[in-house]
């Protein structure tokens, strides 16, 4: 049985160990307070490898190509970020970056990382800092709506040349799902429950036992 | 988690419903282990967390202070940001440039009505929607207000999720000016007010960021505490 504060209302309450596909909400303001994943525990590696590699189709294949009386040209992810800073406008051109490329390729990177370090128990301190900023940058890693943006604007131009989606839209597309895919499969607090304590300090050898049981993927603690 | 930790924590819960704050307890803000607080709590020494040793704090840090500063900031931007043009499209003979509820507009004279509704959603009506629940959520906070704390945490939530897609009409904008390089048949240009527009976005988020949902429920725990001893 573990004790939590609910991030939402601060209220105290118990939890019992969940079954798998299980989530534990907080019956006062129905914030979720624990889950755990169904499915095999290799599951949000498997995602977080494929979305390392759409990322990279994606951001290396055109996005959109456009022609009108004879004249062509064509963008990539990075494109729009660039254009508007060949433009002068510099502020911008940081946050496209920052939402459209920094902010996915952290969140992947960083939780491939975790998924990796922390197979056998206890992982060590950093993992639990990186599973940390994971959840911060996913916010501001927005696939989905770069994707409504760039049909926005195909359909804004349709009508003054002629626009065709390159490769690069299915793979931005595919990695819409798969980014969806791991949020429902990976939760960043939970890493806490494997990462060593601050200091070198072991958790005990009970807590560990409980939190074996605790834990939703990964070897058990021995 | 820590179980001899745990114990302890499970003997100051008592059986009546109870905020961690009120039983001397706090949420690691970096990893959530639930922590006794220090004694020196009321002087603003928290102690640390065990499990990762950061400071402990039971609520956000001047969460109320950042949530208006930020707020603020974004309304000030707002109203450049609506009223400068962002996107200017040159053919031949013929110069068209738009601001934010100009391009809605020329969305939905060219017939797309649908992509016209959402951008005119995502890139006004949000942003504004935002700054009001805010605003409320806020305000409801400060008097103390006991009542539908419910209904405030999924208003807050609610802001909180629908936040990111007002970096649509960003999106849209940049990556127009990124294709549209067919000079001199077909060329776009950025206009002043997008940085206004992108500065409206990013504040408003961390203004939701900056919030702290369990603000909303200390008023009811107060008058709870108030009626059980």
């Amino acid at each position: 049985m573990l004790v939590v504060g609910c991030p939402g209302c601060d209220l105290l309450q118990r939890i019992p160990p969940l079954p798998p596909g299980a989530t534990a909400r907080c019956p006062r303001c129905s914030d979720v307070l624990a889950s755990r994943p169904r499915g095999p525990a290799e599951r949000p590696l498997a995602l977080a490898a494929a979305a390392a590699i759409v990322f990279i189709i994606a951001n290396t294949a055109t996005l959109m190509e456009l022609s009108a009386s004879g004249r062509d040209s064509s963008t990539t992810i990075i494109g729009g970020a660039y254009a508007l800073w060949q433009q002068g406008y510099l502020f911008t051109a940081a946050v496209v970056a920052f939402c459209s490329f920094i902010a996915p390729a952290i969140y992947i990177a960083f939780v491939l990382a975790v998924l990796l370090a922390s197979r056998h128990p206890p992982a060590p301190y950093w993992v639990g800092e990186l599973a940390r900023w994971a959840g911060f940058m996913r916010p501001w890693a927005m696939p989905e709506v770069m994707l409504l943006g760039i049909l926005v604007a195909l359909s804004k131009i349709a009508d003054r040349a002629t626009v065709a989606p390159g490769t690069g839209m299915v793979a931005l597309g595919v990695l819409v799902v798969l980014l969806a895919a791991i949020a429902a499969t990976f939760d960043p607090a939970e890493v806490w429950t494997r990462v060593e304590w601050a200091g070198g300090r072991r958790p005990p050898q009970e807590a560990r036992s409980a939190q074996s049981s605790q834990s939703t993927y990964g070897a058990p603690a021995q | 988690m820590n179980a001899a930790l745990n114990t302890a924590v499970q003997s100051a819960v008592q059986s009546a419903a109870q905020s961690a704050l009120q039983a001397g307890l706090a949420s690691c803000r970096v990893c959530g282990l639930l922590c006794r607080t220090a004694a020196a709590a009321q002087q603003g020494d928290w102690g640390h967390c065990p499990r990762c040793g950061v400071q402990l704090v039971s609520r956000r840090r001047y969460s109320i202070q950042r949530t208006w500063a930020f707020a603020i900031a974004a309304a000030i931007c707002y109203v450049p940001a609506n009223f400068l043009p962002v996107l200017t499209t040159n053919e031949p003979g013929e110069s068209e440039t738009n601001t934010i509820m100009g391009g809605v507009i020329s969305l939905y004279t060219s017939g797309s009505w649908f992509l016209a509704l959402i951008v005119l959603i995502a890139s006004i009506m949000i942003p504004v929607a935002k700054l009001a629940a805010l605003a409320y959520l806020l305000v409801g906070v400060q008097r103390g207000s006991a009542q539908g704390s419910r209904d405030r945490t999924r208003l807050y939530r609610a802001v909180e999720f629908i936040g990111r897609w007002s970096m649509l009409d960003v999106f849209v904008v940049s990556f127009v000016a990124a294709v549209v390089e067919l000079e001199p048949v077909l060329s776009a240009q950025v206009g002043p007010g997008m940085p206004y527009f992108a500065a409206v976005v990013i504040l408003t988020m961390l203004a939701a960021k900056a919030f702290d949902p369990r603000l909303i429920w200390n008023g009811l725990d107060e008058a709870d505490g108030r009626a059980h001893g």
